[in-house]
């Protein structure tokens, strides 16, 4: 087997550039696998790590106001671990030289001593002191976006009293790894903070004094978390309470559930596309690669080696390029992986550290999915060489049987120089080869478009999210639900152009065995800001009488349809429980949500006029003076402006999606470049000698090139349309898979992503073209005499 | 007969002229001399066939005249061109413009039709005959639309005779033509050759290994190690048809 060994290593060296591209292939599909693999693998095992290190409560209630003795009931009830009270106001901030409205939510720290759950990570500074009055935390977020330090100070309006506060520190917190203020569609790091200070001097600020409003707890090993929820809630109901929720339903942990369900399926769906695409293409290749080897074959078998002996040799030589390439896969999504690791935790969750985990299964499973790929088309093509009697395999080839193509039959053919006939006899007499050249080609494009996605489909959802559905430029929520006649006040307001009112009531909708926690929206029935859309995506009204549900919440969640009653519990007074029908399903991209006529979601609270909020059309140019007024209108609390909303959320996802594009870029690239070239140097093994006769007779190189490369530009151009066609596919595909409470991605391609997926096609096939153009110039001439083939 | 030695009428009839021919091949360590110092004079319209041991250099040789290959050290010269030293594009046209190859494995494009393989010759020189003349010539005026896969192995090579001479070339240069082929098949071929040579005029050099074959050349050079060990020219030549081995 000695110089057998030595025939491989030569051989590989022969074959470099093919080697090389052919990892690549490899290296994109498994870079891909762990990249993404990895990266969910990391931020669960950081979530995990840091849920459990900071004691991360796994119940929680909101409710009006208790005395501080009611947390000795709470804490008695069976199953409950350890049990915390907290202060929690919604304030709003002022920060020196921002003029933009800033909303915040401001949480209790136990006077003395650590907190017992929710713990902070303190990134930088300290905590506050004992019995201190205006020192703060603040969420790292909102420090990074505004640069704050421990030492500089900023406002808060808590409870309609200005507050001057002192910033001691800056932490991270289980609670808080996913921050959003409520009522937003993105995070906005800079008009969203939430902030930690002193229980009694919070209390103090919001006449809670010897009592509390938030409550969490652990729950002991064998508890039942509903038991204990329907207890609490029982304690609570005198206090005003608004339900008590397990993990599930807490807002960050929720998306970041979400987000994580997201990413694991895009670590399934992303990779399965990628290396399921590489693994056809090393296949279609090793197979056309091996076929070359015919002769040797039968002459391998005439000295008497095995066929175990034959196809294990080639088998080595297959698996020495996977190896190269799975390494290097292996390699390259490790660094992608922390890279896409690092992006997320800088632009979504915030995490006080982060446990890059990248599991020896994951490489082994992209090694074996590889390996079997590339075995089993080489192994065909073994098997097919080597059944050949050795003397055939050996005998001078008769030269193949071509015939006249169609194109020809239907008299076509004077216009065609011989060099031409040559390309569409060549292309048709192996169709099956052909076809497989173009499917890989297409596969390419393909991929390149699926890669580069996203960013249209997300362009797409927020140009319809606002500016069809959300049209207002500010929304603004009351401290508590109003009487309508405040929208007048607000309308009178310089720069408002035109008040919408709704009414919020946070529920929970059940139907059946699923339940979502919520809230529901009572929005105008004819209104010009807040719109609800058809499937179409054409605003219609919201009828009275009933719900109208967007499609993820209906079909994927409560599984409801028009006509069904959803059972409504309300989360807010003296929370009543009503039977609601569902009228409709509208279509909606991001998040989820109920809707109501504001008129009939009154009706069902049975209260007057009342809304929770108002959306506002703002002139141009208005905004900064508008801002004041509000900020200094006590009832007034939350404000969300959408332009602003819509910029930060370009400026955090964009960081994330201009890296997934260009490591999708990248990798695809790296594909494409790997198939296209192979194909070429594989045409070039299978006519080199056909091709040197040529030039002995006088041919040019140019004469010659274009035989070649003709055929190479032809089976490109014809993959070009078909990778669209594998491109919608892949990208259908995405879509389903990555249907989530967040956005559901629109199918959308814009005309970019075609671009891109012909662009990867073509200049891969011109740099193929231009490598083998140089390859052209060193045919050995007088070695294609010598030999037969 | 006519006498073809060297005379000072043939010397103004000198096609190729080479002087002083060397190639090394250096393969690391080892330094093989395929030629030795050639110095030869090939003249229109004659038959040569060059004669010697398997490794001799004969095809090196030939492959230099046909602009293949580049001697490592003396000089040829193809009429009043210069081929030592000529630039890949310039070697290029004169193949496409003066010599036709025969090869010992055909070398046809088997994507193309024998009419086709010829034509893909003639698209590109300056005076060509047409193909379907070019394969009458050969005996294959009735096959022109047969592919190689359709031909024997003896009706091929005379497609690329055909081929070859379809340009009429000034010289036609085959290495080893009936190699593949046996005795019967092999003097179609010749015969296919010698009549070109003598109705076309063409310059004709041919390789064989065997004896036999040298008796319808006008002169037999043998070559030995790299050298010309003799030049022999037949005083009687025979015809194709009355050869066999
Ligand atoms: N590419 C090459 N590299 C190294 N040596 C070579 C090469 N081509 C030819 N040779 C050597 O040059 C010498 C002459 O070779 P050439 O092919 O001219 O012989 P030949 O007379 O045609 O032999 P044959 O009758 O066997 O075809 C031989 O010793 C051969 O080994
Ligand atoms: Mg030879």
């Amino acid at each position: 087997m000695k110089s057998l060994d030595r025939k491989l290593f030569r051989h590989l060296w022969h074959l470099r550039g093919q080697v090389l591209a052919i990892a690549a292939v490899i290296m994109g599909g498994v870079a891909t696998m762990v990249m993404s693999l990895s990266t969910y693998d990391s931020l669960v095992t950081t979530r995990d790590r840091f849920y459990g290190e900071y004691r991360f409560a796994e119940v929680f209630a909101s409710l009006k106001r208790a005395p501080e003795p009611v947390a000795e009931r709470l804490a008695a009830i069976p199953g409950v671990e350890r049990l915390e009270t907290r202060v929690k106001a919604g304030v709003k901030l002022e920060v020196e030289g921002f003029s933009d409205p800033i909303t915040g939510q401001l949480l209790s720290l136990p006077d003395v001593g650590e907190a017992q759950l929710n713990r902070l990570h303190l990134k930088r500074g300290r905590t506050v002191q004992p019995w201190s009055t205006d020192e703060v935390v603040l969420s790292d977020t909102f420090a990074d976006a505004h640069g704050f330090q421990p030492g500089d100070h900023l406002a808060a309006i808590i409870n309609g009293k200005r507050k001057q506060l002192t910033v001691v520190g800056v932490a991270v917190s289980p609670e808080y790894v996913y921050q959003i203020a409520p009522g937003a569609m993105f995070p906005d790091f800079k008009r969203y903070g939430v902030l930690w200070m002193g229980r009694s001097a919070l209390a103090a600020a919001y006449d809670m004094d010897g009592a509390f409003n938030h409550v969490s707890l652990t729950l002991a090993r064998d508890a039942r978390e509903q038991d204990v929820i329907d207890r609490v809630d029982a304690v609570l109901a005198t206090y005003g309470g608004t339900g008590a929720y397990g993990r599930p339903d807490q807002f960050s942990n929720r998306f970041l559930s979400e987000e994580l369900k997201q990413l694991q399926t895009m670590a399934t769906v992303f990779p399965a596309i990628f290396l399921g695409v590489a693994a056809f293409l090393l296949n279609v290749v090793l197979s056309r690669l091996i076929a070359l080897q015919r002769e040797q074959i039968a002459i391998l078998k005439a000295f008497g080696y095995s066929y175990a002996a034959i196809g294990a040799h080639y088998v080595k030589l297959v698996l020495l390029m996977t190896v190269l390439g799975v390494v290097a896969g292996v390699a390259l999504g490790t660094w992608f992986g922390q890279g896409l690791s690092h992006v997320y935790t800088e632009t979504t969750f915030r995490f006080p550290y982060l446990d890059y985990q990248l599991r020896p299964g994951v490489a082994l499973i992209a090694f074996v999915v590889s390996a079997i790929a590339a075995v089993s088309g080489t192994l065909l093509s073994v098997v097919r060489a080597v059944r050949l009697p050795p003397a055939e395999g050996m005998r001078q080839e008769m030269p193949a049987v071509y015939r006249v193509t169609l194109f020809e039959r239907i008299g076509l053919q004077r216009w065609f120089a011989a060099p031409t006939r040559m390309i569409l006899r060549h292309i048709e007499r192996r169709p099956l080869k052909s076809l497989l050249t173009v499917l890989g080609i297409a596969c390419a494009c393909g991929l390149m478009m699926v890669g580069n996605y996203q960013k249209g489909a997300i362009d797409f959802m927020v140009d319809v999210q606002f500016r069809q559905a959300s049209r207002e430029d500010l929304s603004l929520a009351f401290i508590e639900p109003t009487s309508s006649r405040a929208l007048h006040e607000l309308a009178a307001l310089p720069g408002v152009d035109y008040v919408e009112g709704f009414r919020n009531v946070p529920a929970i909708l059940r139907f059946g065995q699923y339940h979502h926690r919520g809230a529901i929206f009572g929005i105008q029935p004819e209104g010009q800001l807040h719109r609800s859309l058809d499937s179409s995506l054409q605003p219609v009204g919201v009828p009275p009488g009933g719900v109208v549900l967007t499609d993820h919440l209906a079909t994927e969640i409560l599984h409801v349809k028009p006509g069904d009653l959803l059972t409504v519990e309300v989360l807010e007074g003296s929370r009543p429980v009503r039977q609601v029908p569902v009228l409709g399903i509208t279509k909606q991209y991001l998040g989820v949500s109920a809707y109501m006529q504001q008129d009939s979601l009154n009706a069902l609270m049975r209260e007057g006029g009342t809304v929770s909020g108002a959306y506002l059309a703002v002139q141009p140019g208005k905004e900064t003076e508008l801002y004041a007024r509000l900020h200094e209108r006590p009832r007034v609390l939350g404000l969300v402006a959408n332009k602003a909303a819509i910029q930060s959320f370009y400026a955090t996802i964009g960081e994330f999606i201009l890296f997934y594009n260009l490591v999708a870029t990248v990798l695809a690239g790296a594909i494409g470049f790997g198939v296209v070239y192979n194909s070429a140097r594989i045409s070039l093994s299978e006519r080199g000698r056909e091709l040197a006769s040529l030039r002995v007779l006088g041919f040019t190189r140019g004469e010659i090139a274009y035989i070649l490369l003709g055929e190479l530009a032809l089976l490109t151009l014809a993959a070009i349309p078909v990778g669209f066609v594998v491109g919608v596919g892949l990208v259908g595909i995405l879509v389903v898979a990555f249907q989530s409470e967040l956005y559901r991605l629109p199918l959308i391609l814009t005309p970019q992503n075609y671009a891109m997926g012909a662009s990867v096609v073509i200049v891969s096939a011109l740099l193929s073209g231009l490598l083998l153009w140089h390859r052209l110039g060193r045919l050995d001439l007088v070695a294609v005499l010598k030999t037969r083939e | 007969m006519m006498n073809r030695m060297p005379t000072d009428h043939a010397q103004a009839n000198a096609i190729f002229v080479a002087h002083g021919l060397t190639k090394i091949y250096r393969m690391g360590e080892v330094e093989v001399h395929a030629l030795r110092g050639i110095d030869l004079t090939l003249y229109r319209g004659e038959l040569v066939v060059l004669l010697g041991p398997s490794g001799s250099g004969k095809s090196t040789l030939l492959n230099i005249l046909g602009g293949l290959d580049a001697p490592t050290g003396g000089e040829v010269r193809y009429l009043d061109h210069i081929l030592t030293g000529a630039s890949e594009a310039d070697l290029t046209r004169f193949r496409r413009e003066h010599v036709g190859f025969v090869f010992q494995f055909y070398n046809l494009i088997p994507s193309l039709t024998a009419r086709e393989n010829v034509a893909a010759v003639t698209e590109i020189s300056t005076s060509p005959m047409r193909p379907e003349d070019a394969l009458a010539l050969v005996g294959l005026g009735n096959r022109l639309d047969h592919f190689p896969a359709q031909l024997s192995g003896g009706e091929q090579q005379r497609v690329a005779i055909a081929r070859a001479v379809a340009k009429n070339p000034a010289v036609l240069l085959c290495d080893e033509p009936t190699g593949a082929l046996d005795s019967a098949t092999g003097v179609v071929v010749l015969e296919v050759l010698e009549k070109i040579n003598r109705e076309l005029g063409t310059l004709t050099v041919l390789i064989t290994h065997n004896a036999g074959i040298a008796d319808m050349a006008d002169r037999v050079i043998r070559l030995s190690d790299g050298q010309i060990a003799e030049i022999h020219a037949n005083a009687v030549k025979k015809r194709a048809s009355e050869l066999s081995w």
